[in-house]
């Protein structure tokens, strides 16, 4: 029997699948647990609501769990309140960048990434503001591909939603 | 018709445009006419087939008879599809799969948003999720269809084209019947009505950037109300369907 605080360090220890530097726990797209001896709720909810991902992240999750003393474990997804970047910490903003992720730079709640205004984003490698966005859909649903002007590289951005 | 089976209904068909719609743009995936392009169109696709497996899923829960999402996406004929017929139009060329989705997208863009606030959480909180994806899509065709109108003689001329096909199925996006009547009356469903003239608004201003004409007298195709489809939508779904009927209950 594990406090919530345990479950979410063990669930802390599962990768993001496709951005393996940043935990799913990280991520924020786990919102609740609780446990009743050998059985176990996980509520999670998705970054996308494609993102094929996911499935991938509830059989880690089953899997990490039952591997820690858990007979049962109970995976349900809720759509709201519906996951945005500001639950991103800082702290995996920085991992997300030292890995060569430009990290989403604004909190929606000025929405100005509503706008047509595609945001100077700062280039990860050699943190130029000077970047340009080449498409607005990148390798995973969840960011965008930019290219630095200075260092011309392409790098992705972690979109802002 | 009680307001369980209209909730229903009303999800069904909200579900299938998306699904239909997802499943014409995953026929671009490897030949977009660029790489970037290429992974744009199956985003979008991912993201439109995520929010029909949210819908189709909720509709087996009204259902209550044992079906999952899946059963409901893949084992129905084509005359039990509610989709929109604009969306299983054929993609054409790449102007007419813009403007196409410029039309939807705007389409969705403020139905999504009138959906948020539904007192029907389920889809309230679906709403709230596609919102957020819809606004990136929307700015993609957007962007596409004004580059297609001020590029060269050609690319204008495609999507003129391309509009000319698409445009008399739009009508169909706004009708309403009593499910809509029922439904709104209850606080849960859209008034099209009042979504019309916001779609009308940022059409225009968006076909007049793109010096596109909107023709002044043209049939407007109906149908998909009552499950009556084009001929393209068979052809979509015996695509669509080959796997789980050749192979029933396959798992991955």
């Amino acid at each position: 029997m594990h406090t919530e605080k345990e479950i979410f360090d063990l669930l802390s220890e599962i990768p993001d699948p496709e951005i393996p530097v940043i935990s799913i726990v990280e991520l924020g797209v786990i919102r609740k647990v609780s446990s009743n001896g050998k059985s176990i709720d996980v509520v999670i909810t998705p970054t996308y609501s494609g993102c094929p991902a996911m499935k991938q992240m509830e059989d880690d999750v089953c899997k990490k769990l039952k591997e820690n003393g858990y007979e049962t474990v109970h995976v349900s997804m809720v759509y709201s309140p519906a996951w945005t970047t500001d639950w991103l910490s800082e702290e995996a903003k920085l991992k997300l960048q030292k890995y060569g992720i430009a990290p989403p730079e604004e909190s929606t709640s000025d929405k100005s990434f509503l706008s047509n205004k595609p945001k100077a984003v700062t280039c990860p490698r050699c943190k130029s503001k000077n970047s340009t966005m080449v498409s607005q859909f990148g390798s995973t649903a969840c960011k965008a591909l930019y290219q630095c002007k200075d260092c011309m590289e392409p790098f992705d951005y972690f979109k802002c939603i | 018709m009680n307001s369980n089976e209209a909730l229903l209904k009303y999800t069904l068909r909200i579900g299938d445009s998306s699904l239909i719609l997802a499943q014409r743009l995953c026929e671009w995936t490897g030949v977009g006419p660029y790489l970037e392009e290429d992974l744009a169109l199956t985003n979008i696709s991912l993201d439109l087939f995520g929010r029909a497996k949210s819908l189709l899923d909720y509709v087996a829960k009204l259902e209550d008879k044992g079906r999952t999402e899946d059963d409901i996406a893949f084992l129905r004929s084509e005359r039990e599809y509610f989709n929109a017929l604009i969306t299983e139009l054929p993609n054409g060329d790449y102007a007419k799969t813009m403007i196409r989705q410029a039309l939807v997208d705007c389409f969705d863009f403020h139905f999504y948003a009138a959906l948020t606030k539904s007192n029907n959480e389920t889809l309230a909180g679906i709403a709230a999720k596609s919102i957020k994806e819809i606004t990136y899509h929307k700015r993609h065709s957007f962007s596409w269809v004004v580059r297609f109108g001020n590029g060269t003689d050609d690319s204008a001329a495609r999507l003129q084209k391309g509009f000319d096909e698409v445009w008399p199925f739009t009508a169909e996006l706004f009708e309403m019947n009593e499910i809509d009547e029922l439904l709104i009356k209850q606080g849960v469903a859209v008034n099209l009505n009042d979504l019309k003239p916001l779609w009308e608004k940022e059409m225009n201003a968006l076909l007049t950037e793109a010096h596109v004409k909107v023709p002044s007298e043209v049939y407007m195709q109906t149908g998909s109300r009552k499950g009556v489809h084009t001929e393209h939508l068979g052809h979509l779904l015996s695509e669509m369907q080959a796997l789980p009927r050749m192979h029933p209950g396959a798992k991955w």
